[in-house]
């Protein structure tokens, strides 16, 4: 398998990267390379075998649904770019 | 002197401390002395608070109920969140973010009486073999600074190496602890996962990253492992289990010690000279009366490969949310709000993070998931089966922590698939969850360090810490700074 070049801008629009054509080039050399590399995972048969997302088995954890301390807004917001009136500014996303 | 003084171990300082030998402030002064004199050159700290740590020093009372590290100077690596202080995993993205809390394993060495000195370079957001991917620029290797000190915690390792610090904190996510460690001649221990909690460490692939300590001796690593453990409501993925205290019950028993030892870690690939120094320190273990087997973990080859599917899956998940809004600085021109976040995007992360987040997204995107995120963890059971196999073989594995020793600045920065291979033999104890420590056990014929790992079964940290403390009483490498020219 490899990854077009149609599929590296298409992945950089799922990543929300904007890559300029000479990066795209670069990327998609080596995302090919780093694919056979990760192919080697089909060398071992899996036929029959469960999927690990988790290294240890630790179920579901559960707490008392209470109310707790949280952070107010205002360090919660220090680190913004840009906010106003204790909420996060971003571009306009609905036009007027 | 000074010199002398940051070589000691964390408990020979307390205990200086404690019987008024030397002060907090003669302490942080050494530390600053050391990181004027040889940080320009290695570049192992983003941050170093001079003023602050002095201040800290001299308002400290190191008696002991105030904590076992009271008065020590420590560093963190620069992924670990601590309130209002800027942290930055290395990157432009993250440009003085201060975050607004403290993580859980930084809140534990603050309580036990630590100064935080600083925070350490990393490879940008813990990606990287070799610290060479630093938004802040590369850190060299204190013992030889035309080579790298390996990654990502290569700024933890080769501060504490040249003796600006005892200790440091780190975190490993494919062997981000354990591979500089070894490249920088200290100690470094990755903790069963969950065995600490993971609350404030800016997350890199979740279900594999673990915060540890790097060290120059056994014993400190496992008085560190012991501070920062525990179970934490903050992270639900924390064991809720006992810490028990490992640094006061190191008593290494070799005689009923079965040692496994895996050919798939001392084959192709793997450096002989580095090969032969590892034998030699089975051979030791041996010499102790422990026994010898032959263990096999098969799926070692494909395990590296598992490995980067799983974690730049889990990455580009993670780092989705560095999109300008909540965090770092904004681009200056954009169209819409999605061009804002891949603007914001594009400027503030570097090659390689970015080259991990397009094939994270690619073995998640449809078409691909099953090919390649699926069967990465499918083939994660039958790592994880390997290992439970070899241990009812053996208490232990030794093999070598790298291939091999410190590699030169720029030799491989420019080849990812060969960069990726430095992590073939610590990575596969990522994904099955398991704990493993590192240390320098002899110098190659470079001089440069080259280092044992030990891995065992889950929670079974005070074994590992009773073998390497053994390992490193039998092993002809003395604990040391680098002998770094002013």
């Amino acid at each position: 398998m490899s990854v077009v070049d149609q599929e590296i801008s298409d992945l950089a629009r799922l990543s929300r990267l904007n890559l300029t054509p000479e990066e795209e080039e670069e990327l998609g050399e080596d995302l090919n390379e780093i694919l056979e590399f990760a192919e080697k995972i089909n060398e071992v048969d899996t036929e029959g075998i469960e999927p690990t997302y988790h290294a240890l088995p630790v179920n579901n954890v559960f707490r008392e649904d209470e109310v707790r301390p949280s952070p107010s807004p205002k360090p919660a917001l220090e680190n913004s770019a840009d906010s106003v009136d204790g909420y996060f500014v971003v571009p306009r996303v609905i036009e007027e | 002197m000074e010199t002398e003084l940051l070589d000691l171990s964390l408990n020979e300082l307390q205990n200086k401390l404690q019987n008024s030998e030397i002060s907090p402030v003669e302490l942080v002064e050494a530390s600053i002395s050391r990181y004027q004199n040889f940080d320009k050159e290695i570049n192992s700290f983003v941050s170093f608070n001079s003023k602050e740590s002095l201040q800290k020093a001299r308002e400290v009372d190191v008696s002991r109920e105030n904590g076992p590290l009271a008065g020590i100077p420590l560093a963190l690596k620069d992924n670990l969140c601590r309130a209002g202080y800027a942290t930055t995993c290395g990157s432009n993205i993250l440009e003085g973010h201060r975050p607004p809390y403290t993580a859980t394993a930084v809140k534990a060495i603050e309580e036990a009486g630590a100064i935080i000195v600083g925070n350490a370079n990393m490879d940008e957001f813990a990606m990287g073999s070799s610290t060479e991917t630093s938004a802040y620029g590369l850190t060299r290797n204190p013992w030889d600074t035309e080579r790298v000190p390996g990654g990502s915690s290569g700024g933890s390792a080769a501060a504490v190496a040249a003796g600006i610090v005892p200790a440091a904190l780190g975190s490993d996510t494919g062997g981000s602890i354990r591979q500089p460690a070894a490249f920088s001649g200290v100690v470094g221990f990755k903790p069963t996962y969950g065995r600490v909690s993971r609350y404030g460490l800016i997350a890199f692939a979740s279900s594999l990253d673990q915060i540890g300590p790097i060290t120059r001796t056994v014993e400190d690593a496992a008085l560190l492992t012991e501070i920062i453990s525990g179970h934490d409501p903050a992270d639900s993925t924390s064991l809720d289990q006992p810490v028990p205290e490992y640094h006061g019950n190191i008593n290494p028993k070799p005689e009923n010690l079965t040692v496994g030892i895996p050919a798939e870690y001392f084959g192709e690939g793997v450096d002989e000279e580095v090969e032969t120094i590892v034998r030699q320190a089975a051979s030791d273990l041996k010499a102790e009366g422990a026994e010898l087997v032959d263990v096999s973990l098969s799926t070692t080859e494909q395990a590296i490969s598992a490995y980067y599917v799983i974690a730049t899956a889990e990455a580009s998940s993670n780092l989705a949310r560095f999109d300008g809004v909540r965090y770092g600085p904004r681009a200056q021109e954009f169209e819409d709000m999605i061009d804002m976040y891949s603007q914001t995007r594009a400027e503030g992360f570097g090659a390689e993070v970015k080259r991990r987040i397009m094939l994270g997204t690619f073995v998640l995107s449809s078409g691909y998931y099953e090919a390649y995120y699926g069967k990465a963890q499918k083939v994660r059971t039958l790592i994880k089966r390997d290992f439970e196999n070899a241990f009812e073989k053996c208490d232990l594995i030794l093999t070598p922590t790298t291939p091999t020793a410190a590699f030169k600045l720029g030799s491989r920065v420019d080849d990812p698939v060969q960069m990726y291979m430095n992590d073939v033999l610590t990575a596969p104890t990522n994904l099955a969850g398991l704990p493993a420590i590192t240390l320098p056990v002899d110098a190659n014929s470079d001089g440069l360090p080259v280092a044992a790992q030990l891995i065992g079964p889950s929670l079974s940290e005070q074994m590992l810490f009773d073998i390497a403390y053994l390992l490193q009483e039998l092993s002809p490498w003395e604990p040391c700074s680098a002998p770094l020219k002013e």
